[in-house]
């Protein structure tokens, strides 16, 4: 080569050009990541994350639902039939198949985020005069999802069960959501 | 389209039914632009790109922020605690509001000091005046938003110099606050018009920027660009000395918004909205501390809102109050010491309108308004028959060419053609 210079001064001309591309790249995704991450909860908000319940007031048979990070949570006091009838459910043609065991910590009590998994409603079967559906757990308003006893889905265009929220018993009746 | 102006084809496609391209390549690329210009030239893309960034962490901040008297100030110090990143995007707008008037304020001295006002640039002067004007309601609306004293309190007599029109005045004022005093009303509009005005300072912007592209930059010489060897393309000259400049502002910027962001602030405006109390020494924000000075030292309410106002109105009509037809203080040695002496004069406006309005400081609040009007509507219009200039250069090339060491054969080349 009698030119020596020429194929270097271009490399030294490509790392500048790539290594100032690269830093500004980052330096404008270090200033957008803050203008994105505001919109996620904010602290406050975070620290509102969880609700402790009594149930000692809940008889069998009866439900309430409460408030969990705005939206609602379902405790239903089981029957021991409907206890019954969510453990011998055969695991066989279950769109989303769980036991019974799987879904609660204790049997009696079945807690369920009340939002339907289909398009985000408020499933009816909290009441005693909602209509709860052809397997008499919950029945969905908005699209006709059916839910049994244990909160699965079983006919209608939901996709998975209805969720279970993190929760832990603080003790036999006092119960701690989030 | 006879010969495809762009390689990518489908750019081609776009543009022959969209010049949008063409546009572009024309304004901001092939842009002919004075080969001469020095770093005082960069303070206008500062000032459009500090414009974007207060518009962006504006919108973000409004995402967060609750106005009305009871949650504002919270809702504030929410953004400041608890909101991811809230801190940052505050402190950016907080100090962004400075650092735009630093940059603005370069920009018009500028202006000043190389006649950039003076034909056929005067629309574009006047539009510069117009977007001070409005950055000024908005910077003022902002600062009223957090609720703290400051803001409140500012807000108070800031309207209230409306009180100073005669017969209407009450009126106004009453129409401006929505009710009997500064309250919810009147943060609740102020938000509002705070959100909706930067829109139209960039409406403005684009206004200002059609008139600059029509007869190009003005340059330090100040004489007319005479053909091609007196320009290069914007880009890639210009674009990189933009951004070299806006890297060194971005570091100076970023130190401020990490390392002293309160410096420029009111330690008063971190105490919530008090009606009934007013705080002990009351002061705007630094960039409106000379116009402050001016209301001050008039000692009569109609008249120093008058002084105040017409501070600004001056440099609408300033076109026509200079007569002289060099722009350029290199060629104009007395025009030159009196620009300085503006300068002096509006940075001591600025620190006596920080000052209690009390002895000394009232005298010399006084002398230096007097002179500030003095420049503009005595000397300016007289300079010119006093003066003599320097002889200008026969082209922004020559005296560039004139400093090389082969400076007479280029000369002589030159003078040939």
């Amino acid at each position: 080569m009698t030119n020596k210079n020429t194929p270097d001064d271009k490399n030294k001309r490509d790392f500048l050009q790539v290594s100032t591309y690269v830093l500004g790249a980052v330096g404008a995704a270090s200033f957008v990541w803050p203008l994105i991450n505001q919109m996620n909860p904010a602290a406050d908000t975070l620290a509102l994350a969880s609700t402790e319940v009594d149930l000692e007031q809940l008889e069998e048979g009866q439900a309430i639902t409460v408030t969990w990070r705005g939206k609602p949570v379902f405790i239903r006091h089981r029957t021991k039939e409907e206890i019954a009838s969510a453990k011998d459910q055969l695991l066989d043609g279950l769109r989303d198949p769980q036991t019974d065991d799987e879904r609660v910590q204790n049997e009696k009590y079945i807690v369920l985020v009340g939002v339907c998994t289909h398009l985000g409603c408020v499933p009816l079967g909290q009441k005693s005069g909602d209509v709860k559906g052809e397997y008499g757990g919950w029945f969905c308003p908005c699209h006709g999802s059916h839910y049994d006893h244990s909160g699965r889905i079983r006919k209608g265009p939901a996709p998975t069960n209805l969720e279970i929220p993190q929760y832990s018993f603080l003790s036999d009746t006092l119960i701690k959501i989030g | 389209m006879s010969k495809p102006k762009f390689k990518n084809p489908v750019v081609n496609w776009i543009d022959y039914r969209l010049p949008i391209f063409t546009f572009m390549n024309h304004e901001l690329n092939e842009y002919p632009t004075p080969k001469n210009l020095n770093y005082f030239w960069n303070f206008g893309s500062l000032a459009g790109i500090t414009l974007v960034i207060m518009i962006v962490t504006g919108i973000v901040l409004s995402m967060n922020y609750t106005a009305h008297i009871d949650y504002a100030f919270d809702s504030v110090e929410r953004i400041m605690r608890d909101v991811n990143h809230g801190w940052l995007l505050r402190y950016i707008h907080m100090n962004g509001a400075s650092f735009f008037f630093i940059v603005v304020y370069i920009h018009i001295f500028r202006g000043l000091y190389y006649g950039s006002y003076k034909a056929p640039r005067e629309i574009l002067w006047i539009l510069g005046v117009l977007i001070l004007l409005l950055m000024m309601a908005t910077a003022f609306m902002g600062y009223v938003l957090p609720w703290g004293q400051m803001s409140f309190w500012g807000a108070t007599v800031i309207t209230n110099l409306f009180s100073a029109i005669p017969l209407i005045g009450e009126s106004i004022v009453t129409w401006l606050w929505g009710g009997f005093s500064v309250d919810n009303p009147t943060l609740n509009r102020f938000f509002s018009l705070h959100f909706v005005l930067p829109f139209v300072i960039v409406g403005v912007v684009i206004l200002h920027l059609v008139a600059l592209h029509r007869f190009g930059s003005n340059n330090p010489i100040g004489i007319d660009v005479k053909g091609k060897q007196d320009t290069i393309p914007f880009h890639p000259y210009y674009t990189i000395k933009d951004l070299f400049g806006l890297s060194v502002f971005a570091t100076i910027f970023a130190a401020a918004v990490f390392f002293f962001p309160n410096f420029m602030g009111h330690p008063d405006n971190y105490i919530p909205a008090n009606p009934m109390v007013t705080p002990a020494h009351i002061v705007p924000e630094w960039y409106f501390l000379p116009f402050y000075a001016i209301l001050r030292a008039i000692p009569d309410k109609l008249g120093g809102v008058l002084f105040m106002f017409g501070a600004i109105m001056v440099l609408f009509v300033l076109p026509w109050l200079d007569k002289s037809s060099v722009r350029s203080s290199q060629f104009r040695p007395l025009y030159k010491l009196f620009f300085w002496f503006l300068v002096i004069d509006c940075i001591a406006l600025g620190y006596l309108g920080a000052m209690p309005a009390e002895g000394i400081y009232v005298v010399l609040s006084r002398l230096a308004t007097a002179y500030y009007f003095f420049h503009f509507l005595i000397i300016l219009p007289l300079l010119p028959k006093i003066e003599s200039t320097r002889p200008l250069p026969v082209s922004i090339s020559t005296p560039i060419i004139t400093a090389s060491s082969n400076a007479s054969t280029v000369m002589a080349m030159r003078e040939k053609k």
